[in-house]
């Protein structure tokens, strides 16, 4: 765990207006050559950032999935063959052996919503070490 | 204890499953030898790979699953030698390994008998994932085939090359008839007629004598002097046990292949066990999953001191052979003398159904079901369990002919041990228990069970003991939307409209709990626009709504979508053909006359989509709602317009219902069509509603289908006028929209309705709910509400901008979408 400093060096990208993304729904954000799905699970008010690829069949789709909760845990299903995917890890709720999402902090200050990338890694990466 | 596998296959897999659950932690070390390059993966399912599984796909469990359980596992790396002396083995990579306990779970090969040429270029066996990427790779240039072998494998390895494009495909068959170890003989021919119309070339009492070609296969011999060219050979002809190592090491094997056994799965010698297929019991090879799972069981509960002994296995079951039911279950071939035998065959339809009951009538001892094995499981249980059988035998495979409730034998006839999911071995009592200890659905039995999970063909009887159970514990069944709401659909419905409740987050504060998920969004979003016909993306009810029904396309491939205008009864002008043609030009759209009579544009990029629509709306199209569980196609047949067998003008009646009812929200996608005459062109018996012309007018039929269980539709009236055939089809559709379960098409809804046609003919035409003048009411303030959701979205730029897929830089497409060419137009990239 050396490397836990650089947790902390995360890099805020502004993606967009909060009035941009639709109530309880999502959308695709364009960050340097990735695509970032953000969700505003409004009726919680909470946010969410993940990869946009499906790890299923490698579809850029997941921002345009239908978001919801498993026994409270909020997750996404892929519109393709509706795998669900926890937004809180990434883990694959509905196949144990489907590869997980990574996942990115989200903050918002008045009508501005940043996402967090970690300089040089990405948190799935570091929580590997 | 030290207990080392050889073999990494679906049985090695089962036993290390089986011991990690046992075992506590750290009591053991488990270390695994296979000899293919990935780890155990699911060769009853083999086929699959060539509908679009992966080897990623088919695996038992992920690759990590070993280590996070402390399991060393090493693939492709053969076990060479066993030393009893030394209880050691020696890899091929050269690794010694000691054990305590030494299991052998080495499978079988494929048998290949010793006919000249097999060695040839383009001969195959069918056994692992490198056999099938081999035929993979030649297929592309073979053009026919041929499979030896007429058994279970060998007809799953010719629909294996139907499917790879090698549709001249022969199966060579040395006994005289297919199959000859499951089924009897008029199954064997019933089967075979049924294999031969899906294109099937079956040869019978043939022996291969010799395979020709210098290099390549060119060709086949047969002893009785006639050959035939083939350009690909799979052989089929039967299973080797792998006993080699246990032979070499001095362990007993059986004379024609396989590792000698005792009722614990012990070899000749104590400390080594053989499970599987390379196992020889009681002088007999168990060639399936479920018997091998249960010899991994003995093994794990003989390591743990307790007392379990392998006591053979029932070898019945049941298939899906090229889109057809084979199953056979207990003894199929009594002697007739032993037994009485009832048979139904239908030579039509293709089914036949034997079952052989015990003299006294009391019991059932076996049977065939070929073309139709809906029956199978609970045949299964009745014969295993000794069930005894209602006064008229008959009925459990016929039916009851005398108007009663059939008189079959139910899950609750059976006793609490008998064994439900047989690859498991999973009990009807522990189904119960568990669904008693609270699992009351059926995802949770399968969690904490684990029936189902694998072959997955005792999941309707899972389900009707879980029905059962909650029966007789006194719950009220209902068929739940999802955790959020306890209501059914139908339930939901009433209460959505008795409320006046128009967005999905006010049904959930008012009726559910929760967030929402996947499930109930579109369910309630569907409700919604059935009730009240409002324009499904405002009102935040946009982010409920399915998918395809956001973004009013359908999402394909790659991720782009596809366009559909409406083209009412399939009639089009040239001017309005040319504007389709100039837009998919423009725009660079695949393009294809649908099985629905209209065109589909392919390949749109989702930001590209309101200006597409925008270009067909202004010469006059509107939304074909292919997106939509709504009113599809109306097809229509030319009719008395120009046919001359027309008896009314059936394309003015198509376009006037498709206009009726276009947009038209409901549980499933509804279809019609409406045929001029008799001759039935347009195919309206398998619609949801169908209309044929008469001579005195209309006939009405309801709940046909196409799709995967075809289904002809029934007549419900006859000789209609067009007025009162609409209001016959309002009261028809808005009576199945209000009661039909989320997904189920009007076919499924009817064959489930108590009462079925009789009850709804009554329902419709002598209005015996009195409901018909509100059926009418509701669907009249539907039509008047209809407006084009497209054109809605053209017109609205801030619903246009959710047609954007960068939000931060909404000109720009997805980079990631590829396409390749095919006959000059293009088409998606291969997943
Ligand atoms: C385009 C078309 C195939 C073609 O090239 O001809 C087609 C394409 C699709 N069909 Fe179909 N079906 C098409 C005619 C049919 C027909 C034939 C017909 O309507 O005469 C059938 C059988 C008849 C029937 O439905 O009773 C048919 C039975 C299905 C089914 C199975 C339904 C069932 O109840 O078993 C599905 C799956 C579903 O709806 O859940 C399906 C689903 C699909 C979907 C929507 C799959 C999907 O979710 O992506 C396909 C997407 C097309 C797209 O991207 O636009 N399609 N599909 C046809 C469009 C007709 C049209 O103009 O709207
Ligand atoms: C196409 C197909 C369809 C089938 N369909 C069905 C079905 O519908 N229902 C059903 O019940 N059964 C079906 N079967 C049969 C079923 O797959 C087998 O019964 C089952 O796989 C047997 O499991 P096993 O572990 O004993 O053998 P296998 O799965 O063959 O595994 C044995 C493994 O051991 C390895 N091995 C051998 N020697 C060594 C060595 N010296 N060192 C290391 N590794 C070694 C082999 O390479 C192999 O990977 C089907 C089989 C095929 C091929
Ligand atoms: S049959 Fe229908 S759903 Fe299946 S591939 Fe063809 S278009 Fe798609
Ligand atoms: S591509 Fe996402 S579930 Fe298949």
């Amino acid at each position: 765990m050396s490397s836990t400093t650089t947790l902390t060096e995360v890099h805020w990208f502004f993606a967009c207006k909060t009035d941009d993304v639709p109530l309880n729904g999502g959308v695709c954000v364009k960050y340097k050559e990735e695509q970032i799905a953000l969700f505003h699970f409004s009726r919680r008010e909470e946010w969410y950032a993940t990869q946009n690829m499906c790890p299923h069949k490698h579809q850029m789709a997941l921002s345009r999935g239908m978001i919801g909760t498993q026994n409270g845990e909020p997750k996404v299903a892929c519109p393709f063959h509706k795998k669900t995917f926890s937004l809180e890890d990434g883990r694959c709720l509905s196949d144990e052996a489907e590869c997980s999402l990574k996942t990115y902090p989200v903050k918002i200050e008045e009508d501005r919503v940043y996402i967090g990338f970690y300089g040089g890694f990405d948190k799935l990466s570091l929580t590997n070490i | 204890m030290k207990v080392v596998v050889i073999g990494n296959g679906m049985v090695g897999y089962k036993f290390c499953e089986k011991l990690v659950a046992k075992f506590e932690p750290g009591t053991y070390s488990l270390m695994v030898f296979g000899e293919e390059p990935r780890p155990a993966y699911d060769r009853v399912h083999l086929s699959e790979f060539f509908s679009g599984k992966s080897a990623d796909d088919l695996l038992m469990a992920p690759a990590n699953w070993y280590a996070d359980n402390n399991i060393i596992l090493h693939t492709g790396d053969p076990v060479k030698e066993i030393n009893r002396e030394k209880k050691a083995i020696l890899s091929h990579k050269g690794l010694t390994v000691e054990y305590d306990y030494l299991v052998l779970a080495t499978g079988s090969a494929a048998f290949v008998p010793p006919i000249p040429g097999v060695d040839k270029k383009g001969v195959f066996l069918y056994r692992t994932i490198e056999d099938l990427e081999m035929m993979t790779a030649h297929a592309s240039k073979a053009k026919r085939g041929a499979v030896i072998g007429g058994g279970l494998l060998g007809l799953e390895a010719a629909k294996a090359m139907i499917d790879l494009g090698v549709t001249d495909t022969h199966v060579i068959e040395f006994a005289p008839r297919l199959m000859p170890r499951q089924i009897d003989d008029s199954g064997s021919k019933i089967l075979q007629s049924k294999l031969e119309t899906l294109g099937l070339t079956i040869f019978t009492n043939k022996n291969t004598s010799c395979i020709t070609g210098d290099e390549s296969i060119t060709g086949m011999q047969f002893s009785d002097g006639t050959s035939i060219d083939v350009d690909m050979l799979v052989i089929s002809a039967g299973i080797k046990p792998r006993d080699e190592l246990a032979k070499a090491a001095g362990l007993e094997t059986g004379p024609r292949g396989g590792i000698v056994v005792n009722e614990k799965m012990q070899t000749t010698d104590e400390t080594i066990f053989a499970i599987g297929e390379c196992a020889l019991f009681n002088g007999m090879i168990y060639g399936l999953v479920a018997p091998g799972y249960e010899m991994a069981d003995v093994v794990v509960a003989t390591l743990s001191a307790a007392e379990k002994a392998f006591a053979g296995f029932d070898m019945s079951t049941k298939l899906k052979l090229i889109g057809v039911d084979v199953a056979s279950f207990g003894d199929p071939f009594v002697p007739a003398a032993d037994c009485r035998t009832v048979v139904f065959e239908d030579t039509m339809k293709g089914v036949y159904k034997r079952i052989n009951i015990s003299t006294d009538g009391k019991y059932l001892l076996g049977g065939v079901l070929i073309g139709d094995a809906a029956a199978y499981n609970m045949l299964l249980q009745t014969t295993k369990n000794k069930v005894a059988l209602p006064e008229n035998p008959e009925d459990i495979l016929l039916g009851s002919r005398g108007g009663d409730a059939p008189q079959g034998v139910g899950v609750a006839g059976l006793p609490a041990d008998a064994v439900i999911c047989s690859c498991e071995g999973i009990t009807k009592g522990a189904i119960c228990s568990a669904v008693e200890a609270g699992n009351e659905t059926f995802d949770s039995i399968k969690k904490c069970t684990k029936a189902a999970t694998c072959c997955g063909g005792c999941a309707p009887m899972v389900k009707d003991i879980i029905t059962y159970t909650l029966k007789s514990q006194g719950k009220y069944i209902r068929n739940v939307v999802c955790e959020h709401f306890n209501y059914s659909r139908q339930e939901l419905y009433d209460l959505i409209k008795i409320k006046k409740i128009k967005s999905y987050d006010d049904v959930l504060d008012e009726l559910g709990h929760g967030d929402g998920c996947e499930v109930c969004k579109p369910v309630v979003a569907s409700i919604l626009a059935s009730l009240w016909n409002e324009m499904i993306l405002v009102k935040g009810n946009d982010t409920a709504q399915d998918s395809n029904d956001r973004y009013l396309a359908n999402i394909q491939k790659g991720g782009t979508y596809s366009v559909v205008p409406r083209i009412p009864g399939g009639e089009i002008t040239p001017e309005k053909l040319i504007v389709i043609g100039e837009v998919a030009k423009k725009y660079n759209l695949y393009t294809k006359v649908t099985g629905g009579q209209r065109i589909d544009l392919f390949g749109a990029h989702v930001s590209d989509l309101p200006a597409i629509w925008e270009e067909l709306i202004a010469a006059g199209f509107e939304s074909g709602h292919a997106y939509g569980k709504a009113l599809r196609t109306v097809k229509s047949c030319v009719g008395s317009t120009w046919c001359r067998f027309g008896l009314h003008d059936s394309v003015s009646f198509a376009i006037q219902i498709e206009e009726r009812y276009r947009g038209l929200r409901a549980p499933h996608k509804i279809k019609s069509a409406v045929s001029g005459c008799i001759r039935e062109c347009a195919e309206a018996q398998s619609k949801d509603f169908g209309i044929i012309a008469t001579e005195r007018g209309w006939n009405l039929y309801v709940g046909g289908n196409g799709g995967s269980k075809p289904q002809h539709a029934i007549l419900l009236a006859a000789d209609l006028d067009s007025e009162t055939c609409i209001k016959y089809i309002d009261r028809f559709l808005m009576f199945y929209i209000k009661t039909a379960d989320p997904l189920t098409r009007t076919a499924t809804w009817l064959n489930k309705l108590e009462g079925g046609m009789d009850y709804l003919r009554n329902v419709v035409i002598n209005d015996s709910l009195g409901i018909n003048a509100e059926l009418e009411a509701e669907m009249q303030s539907l039509v008047d509400n209809y407006k084009c959701e497209w054109k809605e979205v053209v017109d609205n730029p801030e619903l246009r901008k959710r047609f954007n897929h960068f939000v931060n830089a909404p000109e720009e497409k997805d980079p990631s979408i590829q396409f390749e060419m095919m006959r000059d137009q293009k088409k998606a990239a291969g997943w």
